[in-house]
C-alpha cells in the first residue's frame, strides 16, 4: 500500500500524527492536575470529560491530507487528531481546551465542541450529529458549484444511530460531495462493536445507500490515504458520497479516569505493541526516509503543540460576564 | 415620496391568508438573496401541507425547493451544516408534534453553534411549522408546544395570528443570523380543509417589510385588564373584548408575535395601566407561556388589583373526541367568564 501517497504527504502524515499524539501527552497530565488523589472531574485546569483520541491518528491524517481549508469537516466528541489534521489553530484550540478568552470559542464549548471557522471545522458531542450538518455543507457546495468537499468523522457506534441512516440516505439521494469516515475503534464506551452492530463490517451499509462503502483494515495512514483520496476525488468530479471504515484502535479509556474493565485482559498491551506511530516511522525508515529529517519532523512537530500549550496556559480567563455573549449571532 | 398615509390610501388593499402569506414572503426573498432555498416533506410539488410553500417549486425549481426524505434528523441537521456555509434554509417540518425525532439537530447543534463557536459560526435557519388542535386529529397532531422551543436559549420562537404579521415575521426570520423557529396556527392558515378564522385573513403589502422579531403589539387598547395571548388566542381575547366591551368592560388585547424574545416591557406597561392580567394560551398550562408572562409581571413589583389568571390547555395530551377537545381548548367563552371573574362580575 505504502506506494500510493507521495512522499510529502507521508512526512506531513508522520509529523501530524506525532503532532497529535504529543498534544494528547501534554493534555494527560494537566488533566489530572488538582483531582489527584481523588478524582473530581469539575477540578483541576482541564475540567469536564476528557476523550483521547491516542491510536485513532492514522485515520484523521489519511483523510485530511487530502483536503483544504475550504473543505468542511465534523468530528466527533473525540476531536482532537481530527481537528489537528484539518489544520485547526492549535493555539486557540488547547486555549479553549483550558477554558480561556483566547480560547476557539473564549471557553464557551470546550473539548467536545471546537469550532474553527477559518479552516471550516466542527464537532459535536452528541453521537451521529455531525452527519447532517455535513451533508448540508456539501449541499451547499453543489448548490454554489465549487469542487469543496464535506467530510464527516463518526465512531463505530455511531452506525447504529438513525442520523447515520438518514444522511447516508439523503446524501445519496441528492448526490452530494461528502464523504462519510467511520473510527472502528471497536468500543462504544464499554460496550464492544460485536455486541450491539449486527454486520461485520459497516462498510457493507454502504450497499443500502447505493453508494461505495470502503474497508480500510491495519490502522495504516497509507492505506486510508488511498481509499480517501480516491473517495474525496469522486466527490469533487461530483460522483457523489462515499462511506469509508478505518479499522484502527483507541489506546486510552473512553475517557480519562476510565477503568476499562471491560478490555480482555491483555489487549490494551497488544494495541500498543501495534501502535500505528512508531509502525509508521519504520516503515518510513524502510521505505528511504532519512532517520534525520523524521526527527526533525517530529522535534517541529513537538515545538509547535509545545508552544500552543505554554499560550494556553499563560492565556487569561475569560470575564464571566461574557457567559452572556454570543446566545444569538 | 409619498407619506405612509398616502401610500395606504392609493395602494388597493389585498386579502392574503396567513399560508398566502409565508409562500409569498419566502418566494420574495427568494428572488432577493441566491442563498435562501427551501426544504421539508412535501413542501415542493404539494406545495407544503398548509400551503406554505405554494408556487415556489415552478419559480425557483427543485434545487432551491427541495423535496426530502421523511428523514427530520437528517434534513434539520443539514439545514444546519447549509446555515454554518453561509446559506439561508427554511425547512419545513409539518407537525411541531414530529419534533421529537430531530430535537439534536435542534437543540443541541442549531441552538448552540453562534455560543459554542464564540459567534464565529452563525445558523441563520428557519424551521416552519405547524401548531394547535380543535379539529379532531388527537395528540400527535394537534399539540403547540411553544413553551418547549420557548425554554432553549439560541432559538427564536415567533407565532403570527395574522397574515400581515405572517409576512412581515417570515422576511425578518429569514434575514435573521439565528435559528427561528416560525410556527403557525393551523386554525389561522386560510386552507379551505380545515376552515379558518376570518379576523387571520388581511392586508398585507405586495413590497418589502419586516415585522420585528421580539416585539409585541398591543392590538386592541383597553383599560380594565390587560389579556396577553399569541397565535388563535389573540382571536379569543378579541373575541371576548368585543363582548365585554358591551357590558362596559375596556379589555386591551396584547399579541406576543414572539416568545423568544419576549417583549416582557410591553406587557409590563399594559398591566402598569389596567392592573389586571389573564394571559389565554393554547399550549400546555404547566410551566408555559402562562407562567413565564405572569412572573415577568411580578418580577417588576407591578401592583395588580385581583391575582394575575391563565387560561391554557389542561396538563393532558389532546383527547381525540371533538366533546372532550373542545371542552378543554381554550375559547372566547372561556376567556369572557374570566374576565368578568376578574372584574367581579357576575356571569
Amino acid at each position: 500500500m505504502s506506494g500510493a501517497s507521495n512522499a510529502s504527504d507521508r512526512l506531513w502524515m508522520y509529523a501530524t500524527m506525532v503532532k497529535s499524539r504529543h498534544f494528547e501527552a501534554l493534555i494527560k497530565p494537566a488533566y489530572f492536575e488538582g483531582k489527584s488523589p481523588v478524582f473530581n472531574m469539575a477540578k483541576g485546569p482541564l475540567p469536564g470529560e476528557m476523550h483521547l483520541s491516542d491510536g485513532q491518528e492514522p485515520c484523521a491524517v489519511g483523510v485530511c491530507a487530502h483536503l483544504r481549508p475550504g473543505d468542511t469537516v465534523t468530528a466527533t466528541h473525540r476531536p482532537h487528531h481530527v481537528a489537528i489534521a484539518k489544520g485547526v489553530d492549535l493555539g486557540a484550540m488547547a486555549a479553549e481546551i483550558f477554558g480561556k478568552a483566547s480560547g476557539l470559542s473564549g471557553g464557551r464549548g470546550g473539548h467536545m465542541h471546537l469550532f474553527d471557522a477559518r479552516v471550516n471545522f466542527a464537532c459535536s458531542g452528541i453521537i451521529a450529529q455531525g452527519l447532517g450538518p455535513a451533508v448540508g455543507a456539501a449541499l451547499a457546495s453543489k448548490l454554489r458549484g465549487d469542487d469543496t468537499v464535506a467530510i464527516a468523522f463518526l465512531g463505530e457506534g455511531a452506525a447504529n444511530q438513525g442520523a447515520f441512516h438518514e444522511a447516508l440516505n439523503l446524501a445519496s439521494v441528492w448526490k452530494v460531495p461528502a464523504v462519510f469516515v467511520i473510527e472502528d475503534n471497536a468500543y462504544g464506551i464499554s460496550v464492544s462493536k460485536r455486541d450491539c452492530t449486527a454486520v461485520e463490517r459497516n462498510a457493507d451499509r454502504a450497499a443500502a445507500y447505493a453508494m461505495p462503502g470502503h474497508f480500510v483494515a491495519g490502522n495504516d495512514a497509507d492505506a486510508v490515504h488511498a481509499i480517501a483520496g480516491a473517495a474525496i476525488a469522486r466527490a469533487r468530479r461530483g460522483e457523489g458520497p462515499s462511506l469509508i471504515e478505518i479499522e484502527t484502535c483507541r489506546l486510552e479509556g473512553h475517557f480519562m479516569g476510565d477503568a476499562e474493565g471491560y478490555r480482555p485482559e491483555g489487549e490494551v498491551q497488544r494495541l500498543k505493541a501495534s501502535d500505528p506511530i512508531p509502525a509508521y516511522r519504520a516503515r518510513l525508515l524502510t521505505d528511504g526516509f532519512e532517520a534525520a529529517d523524521l526527527d526533525r519532523a517530529e522535534t517541529d512537530a513537538r515545538a509547535a503543540v509545545d508552544a500552543a500549550f505554554a499560550f494556553a496556559r499563560a492565556a487569561a480567563y475569560p470575564d464571566p460576564e461574557e457567559a452572556f455573549a454570543h446566545v444569538f449571532a | 415620496m409619498s407619506s405612509p398615509d398616502t401610500a395606504t390610501a392609493v395602494r388597493p388593499a389585498r386579502r392574503l391568508t396567513i399560508a398566502r402569506a409565508i409562500a409569498e414572503a419566502i418566494g420574495q426573498e427568494m428572488e432577493r438573496d441566491p442563498d435562501v432555498l427551501v426544504m421539508g416533506e412535501d413542501i415542493a410539488k404539494l406545495g407544503g401541507v398548509f400551503g406554505t410553500t405554494t408556487g415556489l417549486l415552478d419559480r425557483f425549481g427543485p434545487e432551491r425547493v427541495r423535496d426530502t426524505p421523511i428523514s427530520e434528523t437528517a434534513f434539520i441537521g443539514a439545514a444546519v451544516g447549509l446555515a454554518a456555509a453561509g446559506m439561508r434554509p427554511v425547512v419545513e417540518l409539518m407537525f411541531v408534534d414530529f419534533f421529537g425525532v430531530c430535537m439534536d439537530a435542534i437543540y443541541n447543534l442549531a441552538a448552540k453553534q453562534s455560543y459554542f463557536s464564540g459567534g464565529q459560526v452563525t445558523c441563520p435557519m428557519v424551521l416552519m411549522t405547524s401548531v394547535g388542535g380543535g379539529y379532531g386529529d388527537a395528540g400527535q397532531h394537534s399539540q403547540a408546544l411553544y413553551a418547549t422551543f420557548g425554554h432553549l436559549p439560541g432559538l427564536k420562537v415567533v407565532i403570527p395570528s395574522n397574515a400581515h404579521d405572517a409576512k412581515g415575521l417570515m422576511l425578518a426570520a429569514i434575514r435573521d443570523p439565528n435559528p427561528v423557529i416560525f410556527m403557525y396556527h393551523k386554525a389561522l392558515q386560510g386552507m379551505g380543509w380545515l376552515g379558518t378564522v376570518q379576523r387571520s385573513i388581511t392586508d398585507a403589502p405586495e413590497g418589502d417589510y419586516v415585522v420585528p422579531l421580539g416585539k409585541a403589539k398591543c392590538v386592541r387598547e383597553g383599560e380594565d385588564i390587560t389579556v396577553v395571548s399569541l397565535g388563535l388566542s389573540v382571536h379569543q381575547a378579541l373575541d371576548a373584548a368585543g363582548r365585554l366591551a358591551n357590558e362596559d368592560v375596556s379589555v386591551e388585547v396584547i399579541d406576543l408575535i414572539s416568545i423568544a424574545p419576549l417583549d416582557r416591557e410591553t406587557v409590563r406597561a399594559s398591566v402598569r395601566r389596567t392592573g389586571r392580567l389573564l394571559v389565554v394560551d393554547d399550549d400546555y398550562l404547566s410551566y408555559g407561556v402562562g407562567a413565564e408572562i405572569i412572573a415577568s409581571v411580578c418580577e417588576a413589583s407591578i401592583p395588580l388589583l385581583v391575582p394575575p389568571q391563565r387560561i391554557a390547555f389542561p396538563d393532558i395530551p389532546v383527547p381525540f373526541t371533538p366533546v372532550m377537545e373542545h371542552f378543554v381548548l381554550p375559547n372566547a367563552d372561556k376567556v369572557t367568564a374570566a374576565v368578568r371573574q376578574m372584574m367581579r362580575i357576575s356571569n
